[in-house]
């Protein structure tokens, strides 16, 4: 009976250790997101939010054009900064895994990540900086008589999608880095003596080894990236809005809350499969 | 056959290609944070401290930068103490559905910035809370949470709980064994999820722009004061927190791997 007893106090105890924790996260993340769904299944009527339980935000969603289009601007930003970055990032792994000397190694990642300890907020202004009408870019190409007329590089998709790139690729550089440097070196030996030429060595050999960190890799840009507000709103201004812009313009001048939430459960929803299909790959993979 | 020294030439221009891409924005931002002229852009004019001076003299931009500081210590150490508690909780004691308190405890982790902050204010709202720094900092602590949480999960071995074990057989309470034996032997991890806590917090927008109102934390600020447009002043500003960011980032790579190289 004494264990019994005793079991039932240290239980309790360790209850006492994790409730804290556990409730934080119910009362500020789990209750906020329920309140969220049965919001996006409300009307708004003028500045009253009215609990219709429909779908109407739902289907207004796939009937407007504009909002529709807001989800495959960004899917479309998404896949592009994802392939570009991925294209990027696996040479610049690969040179600092192999080419450059092993105590520099290290060295070399902390000066990849130094310009991102700027603020985010920040760090898309300086891209403005560089792309502006008068900036950077357009005043060196100028100079050198290359074109003779500024180019229109801020406030278009182009200047988003390389200001996501400058930041997702170091993000994949680092984790594909990681998994080149993981490799045993004898695997691509035993392929090389058994008569694979170089190019033969990374096609069949390093590259589906690393591919689990591609995909992780690919992942998290994006998650990241489909949820971003800054980087679109900042670089590409408002000739074409992304889901989180769409999301920020209900709030903003329009008010509808509704609306605001049905598209971030549609957002969340896009990510979650996001993440399933990602997921099923990688178990596949492993099996 | 490509020779191997054409190959070795090609890997060291990309690498010095992509370095320059890394690092064109944030040096353009420096360099023109010393314009002496209205706008930051070529040709450069020459040197002047003005738009620093400017920066220190703002007192919007002051009090922004005081209660960043603040939001960010104040909820990473939140987020530690609770984040300390439950992976000690679950790391030593068996519990009932411990799987899935960990998932949820980390789900956080999985969702868009933009998505909770929506969630806390439509809860907000739904009860009639009055937005202010608070608010932000109860954003930020459940997005540090799970991240403080996995850390000091992660490095809770049975190492340290022999020596915890060893501690409670020579009669130590158990708040003793936690605070004398178990957060010192974490304090690497736990330093590392706190200082990591207080760069994400010190860097979000989203949530501090959408759950605060009259005082707002530095990008918020930052963020306004971009309606101007290009300005040195606001170079000047990203770069005073540039130098704050990796002052922060010498720091733990100091207090932390110094500490652990030690051991």
């Amino acid at each position: 009976m004494a264990s019994v007893t005793l079991e039932t106090r240290e239980n309790r105890r360790a209850w006492g250790f994790v409730t804290p924790a556990l409730l934080w996260t119910v009362a500020f993340f789990v209750i906020p997101f329920l309140v969220m769904a049965a919001i996006s299944l409300a009307t708004r009527k003028g500045r009253d939010i009215v609990m219709t339980f429909n779908l109407d935000n739902y289907i207004t969603f796939f009937e407007k054009a504009h909002l529709l289009k807001g989800l495959f601007v960004s899917l479309e930003i998404t896949f592009t900064v994802t392939i570009i970055s991925v294209i990027l990032a696996y040479p610049l792994a690969w040179i600092i895994a192999e080419r450059v000397p092993q105590k520099w190694q290290r060295m070399a990642l902390i000066m990849a990540i130094l310009p991102f300890w700027t603020s985010y907020v920040v760090r898309s202004y300086s891209w403005l900086l560089v792309l502006a009408k008068n900036g950077v870019i357009n005043n060196a190409l100028l100079h050198i008589g290359l074109i003779a007329e500024p180019l229109e590089l801020a406030s278009t998709r182009t200047a988003t999608v390389i200001g996501f790139v400058h930041f997702f690729v170091m993000l994949l550089t680092l984790t594909i880095y990681a998994n080149l440097v993981q490799m045993p070196p004898n695997y691509r030996r035993a392929a090389a003596d058994l008569g694979a030429n170089g190019f033969q060595v990374f096609w069949h050999v390093i590259l589906p080894l690393t591919l689990p960190g591609i995909m992780v890799g690919a992942f998290l840009t994006f998650v990241l990236c489909i949820g971003d507000y800054i980087t679109p709103q900042i670089l590409g201004g408002n000739n074409e809005l992304a889901l989180p812009q769409v999301i920020m313009l209900q709030l903003g001048r329009r008010a509808d809350f509704p609306m605001a939430a049905t598209l971030s459960i549609i957002l969340m929803v896009v990510v979650t499969l996001a993440y399933i299909a990602c997921a099923r790959w990688l178990k596949m993979e492993r099996t | 056959m490509i020779s191997p020294r054409f190959s070795k030439i090609a890997s060291w221009v990309y690498l010095a290609a992509l370095y320059g891409f890394i690092f064109l924005p944030v040096a353009v931002l420096v360099l023109f944070s010393f314009q002496d002229g209205r706008l930051p852009v070529p040709p450069f004019n020459g040197v002047t401290l003005k738009w620093y001076g400017e920066v220190f003299a703002d007192s919007r931009l002051m009090s922004a930068l005081g209660n960043s500081l603040m939001v960010a210590i104040g909820s990473s150490l939140v987020a530690c103490v609770l984040g300390f508690c439950a992976a000690y909780g679950l790391a030593r004691y068996i519990l009932p559905a411990s799987r899935l308190q960990r998932g949820l405890l980390v789900a956080p982790m999985t969702v868009s910035y933009l998505i909770i902050a929506l969630g806390l204010l439509s809860t907000f709202n739904w009860l009639g809370v009055s937005l202010s720094l608070w608010t932000v900092g109860i954003g930020h602590v459940v997005i540090n949470l799970p991240l403080c949480f996995a850390i000091i999960y992660a490095s809770m071995g049975d190492h340290q709980k022999n020596i915890e074990r060893a501690a409670r057989d020579l009669g130590a309470a158990e708040w003793q064994v936690m605070t004398q034996i178990s957060a010192p032997m974490l304090m690497p991890s736990i330093l590392a999820a706190f200082f990591l806590s207080v760069t994400f917090s010190w860097d979000e927008f989203i949530i501090a722009f959408l759950l605060s109102r009259f005082d707002v934390t530095l990008p918020v600020e930052i963020w306004s004061m971009l309606r101007s447009g290009l300005n040195p002043k606001t170079n000047a500003v990203g770069s005073v927190v540039f130098l704050v960011s990796v002052a922060l980032l010498l720091i733990l790579e100091l207090i932390v791997f110094r500490r652990t190289a030690k051991k």
